[in-house]
C-alpha cells in the first residue's frame, strides 16, 4: 500500500512535465505544424525561470521568465513554418541546438559555475501545497493517506497541469478555437475558404505551445529540481512527442502515455539495487532504458498505424 | 512579370546573407555576455583555419559530419527522418573496438582496417534495422523508435563499458589501449609522407574514407537503380509500389544503409583519432550530421561544405573558450544552431528584400 502510494505520487510529479510538453506538442501539431522543438523550447524555459528565479527570489518570476523565452521560440519557429514555409523538422533541430548552446554559454557567462545556475532559496522555488483538511482527512484508512500524499503535498504547477488538461481537451474539442485549429491540421484550404485566416490559428497554437513548453521547462528547474543544470531536459521533449504519436495525437490517450512514462520513471528508480526473484540485481542501465525500450514495445505492437493530421508538416500557400 | 535575380546569383547570393545574419545574431549574443563580437570573430576563424594543427582539428571534425551526414541524406532520401544517427554510431564504435581489440595485436592496420569498417557498418546497421522494421511492418514512427534507440544505445553502452569491456584498474568506463599496429595513419604522417609539414591533430587516413564514401554515395543514389528506386519510395511511396518496388523491404534496407553509414563515425573516433572506446565519444555527432544534411540539401558535395563549416564552428568554439574563458566552449553549438535556423528554415526570408534591392539599384 504504501508503495503504491509512493509510486502513484511520484508518477504524478514525473508525468507533469512530460504532459505539459505533450500537450504544447498536440496543439502545434493538431494545427499542422510538426514540433520536435519541444526539448529546446522546454531547456531554454528551464534556464530562464532558473536565471530569474534566482535573481528576484520569486518563483512567479521565473514561471513568466521560462513562458516569455519559450514562446519567443515558439514565434520564430511559427514564423519560419507559417510565414516563410521552410521546412518544419530543420527549424525545429535548429532550436533545439541553439537551446543546447544559448543556456551553458548565457549561464557561464552569468553566473560562472559550469554552466549552472545558483541553487535556489525554498522561496525562489516551487514548494509542495499542503491542501486543507489533510490533516484531518489523513486519519481515513486507505483513502487517508492517498489523499494526504498524492492529492495533496504537490506543487503548485501540478494542480495547474490538472486544470490545464481538461481545459484544453474541451477548448480541443468542443469550442470554435478548437475546431479551427484541427481544421487548419487538416484541411486548410477549407477553413481559408471560410474566411478564417490559417496563419492566424496557426500562430495562436504557436502561442499556446510556447506557454506550455515554458510551465513544462519551469517545472524542471524550479518545482522538481532546484537549479539549471545543463542538458537538464535529458530527452523528455522528444518523450513527450513520443507521447504525442502513441496517443494518435489525441489529448487524452497521449496523457495516459505521458503517466505511463512517468510510472515506467519512477519505477526505474525504486528498482536500481533491487535483487527480483529468479532474475537477481538488474544492471541499473537496463532499467534506466525500461521507460525506451518499453516505448518500442507499445509503439509495435498495440497501436497499429499512427494516423497524423493531414496537413501536417505542410506550408500552407493561399491560392492565387 | 516582375524581373527576378537569375537562379545562380540566388543560390550563392541568399546563403550569404544567411550566414551574415546568423554570425550577426551570434555577434549579439558574445556582446550580451559583454565581449568584443569582432575580436571573438577572429578567434574563432583563427581557430579553426589559422595553423596546421587546428586545421588537423577541423578536418578532423568535419570527418565525423561527413559521415553523418550522409547516414542521415541517405534515409532522407528514401522518405525516411533518421534521427538515430547517435545511437548508430555509438554501437558503431561497440563494433570497432570488437575488431580493434580482438585483432589488433595479430594484424597490421591495412589487413585490420575492411575488419573494422564491416564491423562498423554492420553493427550500426543491426542497430537501425529494427526501427526500420518496426516502420516497415508495424506502422511505428521511424522518428520515434531512432529516438527510443539512442537513448537505449547510450544505456547499452553505459552498461557495456562500465561493467563488461572496462580495462581492469582503470577508473573511467573506457577499454584497453588498442595494440599500437591497429591505429590508422595520422593526416600530418600522411603529409609528411608527400613532404608537406603538418602540427600533429587528430585527423586520419578516415577524412579520406569519408571522402570515397561521398563518390560512393553519389554513384550509388544517382546512378544505381536502388538508389533510383529509393528516391522514387522518398519522393511518392504509392507510385513506387504500383511501379512494383517492395517499399517495406526498401524501407528497411535504407534504414540498414544509413545505420551502416552512421557507423562509420566510429571509424574516424575510435580507430583513428582515440585508440580505445570511451563512453559518449560521439560528442553528438549524429545530430550535427541531420543539420549537415539538411544544409548539404542531402547531397556529397553540399554535405562535405557543411560539414566543413560546422567542423570549423565545433573547433573554433573550443578555441574560443580557451581564449576567451568567458564565453563557453558550447558557442559552436549556438552559431550552429543560428545557422541552421537562418539557412535551413528561413532560407527564403531575404529572397524578396535581395530582388528589390537589386532593382532600385538598377541591377536587373
Amino acid at each position: 500500500m504504501d508503495l503504491i502510494i509512493s509510486l502513484t505520487d511520484s508518477t504524478l510529479r514525473l508525468g507533469a512535465p512530460l504532459i505539459l510538453a505533450a500537450l504544447a506538442g498536440l496543439l502545434s501539431e493538431r494545427s499542422g505544424i510538426v514540433d520536435i522543438g519541444l526539448e529546446g523550447k522546454m531547456l531554454a524555459a528551464a534556464f530562464a525561470a532558473a536565471a530569474v528565479a534566482s535573481i528576484t527570489g520569486s518563483a512567479w518570476a521565473g514561471l513568466a521568465a521560462g513562458i516569455g523565452v519559450s514562446i519567443g521560440l515558439a514565434l520564430i519557429h511559427g514564423f519560419a513554418a507559417i510565414t516563410c514555409g521552410g521546412n518544419q523538422m530543420i527549424s525545429g533541430m535548429g532550436i533545439n541546438i541553439l537551446a543546447a548552446g544559448l543556456t551553458p554559454v548565457l549561464g557561464t557567462a552569468w553566473f560562472d559555475q559550469g554552466g549552472q545556475t545558483p541553487s535556489l532559496a525554498a522561496a525562489a522555488r516551487f514548494t509542495p501545497v499542503s491542501l486543507p483538511l489533510t490533516e484531518a482527512l489523513g486519519q481515513i484508512p486507505v483513502l487517508g493517506p492517498l489523499y494526504a500524499r498524492v492529492v495533496s503535498g504537490q506543487v503548485a504547477l501540478v494542480y495547474l497541469t490538472l486544470l490545464l488538461l481538461p481545459l484544453l481537451a474541451w477548448v480541443l474539442a468542443r469550442t470554435r478555437f478548437g475546431l479551427r485549429l484541427r481544421a487548419v491540421g487538416e484541411n486548410p484550404h477549407a477553413v481559408d475558404t471560410a474566411g478564417i485566416g490559417v496563419a492566424r490559428v496557426r500562430y495562436l497554437a504557436a502561442l499556446c505551445n510556447g506557454a506550455l513548453c515554458g510551465i513544462a521547462g519551469a517545472y524542471l528547474s524550479t518545482a522538481q529540481g532546484s537549479a539549471f543544470l545543463p542538458d537538464m531536459t535529458a530527452g523528455k521533449g522528444f518523450l513527450a512527442l513520443a507521447a504525442v504519436i502513441f496517443g494518435r495525437w489525441r489529448v487524452w490517450p497521449a496523457c495516459f502515455a505521458c503517466l505511463l512514462f512517468g510510472a515506467t520513471d519512477a519505477l526505474q528508480a525504486r528498482l536500481q539495487g533491487v535483487s527480483l526473484p529468479g532474475i537477481g540485481e538488474v544492471p541499473v542501465q537496463m532499467i534506466q532504458a525500461l521507460p525506451y525500450i518499453f516505448t518500442v514495445f507499445v509503439l509495435a505492437g498495440f497501436v497499429g498505424k499512427a494516423v497524423a493530421p493531414k496537413a501536417i508538416g505542410e506550408p500552407y500557400v493561399k491560392s492565387r | 512579370m516582375r524581373p527576378t535575380l537569375t537562379r545562380h546569383a540566388l543560390a550563392i547570393l541568399l546563403p550569404i546573407l544567411n550566414i551574415g545574419a546568423a554570425f550577426l545574431c551570434a555577434g549579439l549574443v558574445v556582446l550580451a555576455i559583454g565581449e568584443n563580437p569582432f575580436n571573438a570573430l577572429g578567434v574563432l576563424i583563427d581557430g579553426a583555419f589559422g595553423g596546421s594543427d587546428v586545421i588537423g582539428y577541423t578536418l578532423y571534425y568535419a570527418t565525423d559530419y561527413i559521415f553523418a551526414g550522409l547516414a542521415v541524406a541517405l534515409a532522407f532520401h528514401g522518405g525516411l527522418f533518421n534521427i538515430g544517427a547517435d545511437g548508430q554510431a555509438y554501437l558503431g564504435g561497440l563494433g570497432v573496438a570488437l575488431a580493434c581489440l580482438l585483432l589488433g595485436d595479430r594484424l597490421p592496420w591495412p589487413l585490420l582496417l575492411p575488419v573494422a569498417i564491416a564491423a562498423a557498418m554492420g553493427f550500426g546497421a543491426a542497430w537501425a534495422w529494427l526501427p526500420g522494421y518496426l516502420q516497415a511492418r508495424t506502422g511505428s514512427h521511424v522518428v520515434v523508435t531512432t529516438i527510443m534507440f539512442n537513448f537505449i544505445a547510450n544505456a547499452l553502452m553505459n552498461y557495456l563499458l562500465v561493467d563488461v569491456l572496462i580495462a581492469p584498474g582503470q577508473e573511467s568506463p573506457q577499454t584497453r589501449e588498442f595494440a599500437a599496429g591497429a591505429a590508422l595513419p595520422m593526416l600530418h604522417e600522411m603529409a609528411a609522407g608527400l613532404g608537406i609539414t603538418m602540427a600533429p591533430s587528430p585527423a586520419n587516413l578516415s577524412l579520406l574514407l569519408a571522402l570515397g564514401a561521398c563518390v560512393l554515395f553519389q554513384l550509388y543514389v544517382w546512378r544505381s537503380r536502388d538508389g533510383y528506386a529509393l528516391r522514387v519510395m522518398g519522393t511518392n511511396p504509392g507510385a513506387a509500389r504500383y511501379a512494383g518496388i517492395r517499399v517495406g523491404r526498401k524501407t528497411i534496407f535504407a534504414m540498414c544503409l544509413s545505420g551502416a553509414l552512421a557507423g562509420l563515425v566510429a571509424i574516424n573516433e575510435v580507430e583513428g583519432a582515440n585508440h580505445h572506446l570511451a563512453t559518449g565519444f560521439t560528442g553528438g555527432a549524429g545530430f550535427i550530421g541531420l543539420a549537415v544534411a539538411l544544409m548539404g540539401r542531402n547531397k556529397p558535395l553540399g554535405i562535405c561544405l557543411s560539414a566543413l563549416l560546422f567542423g570549423a564552428l565545433t573547433q573554433g568554439g573550443t578555441e574560443l573558450s580557451l581564449e576567451i574563458p568567458k564565453i563557453d566552449r558550447d558557442m559552436g553549438l549556438v552559431i550552429e544552431g543560428l545557422i541552421i535556423l537562418f539557412c535551413g528554415a528561413l532560407q527564403d526570408v531575404f529572397r524578396r528584400p535581395l530582388t528589390r534591392a537589386c532593382e532600385a539599384l538598377g541591377w536587373i
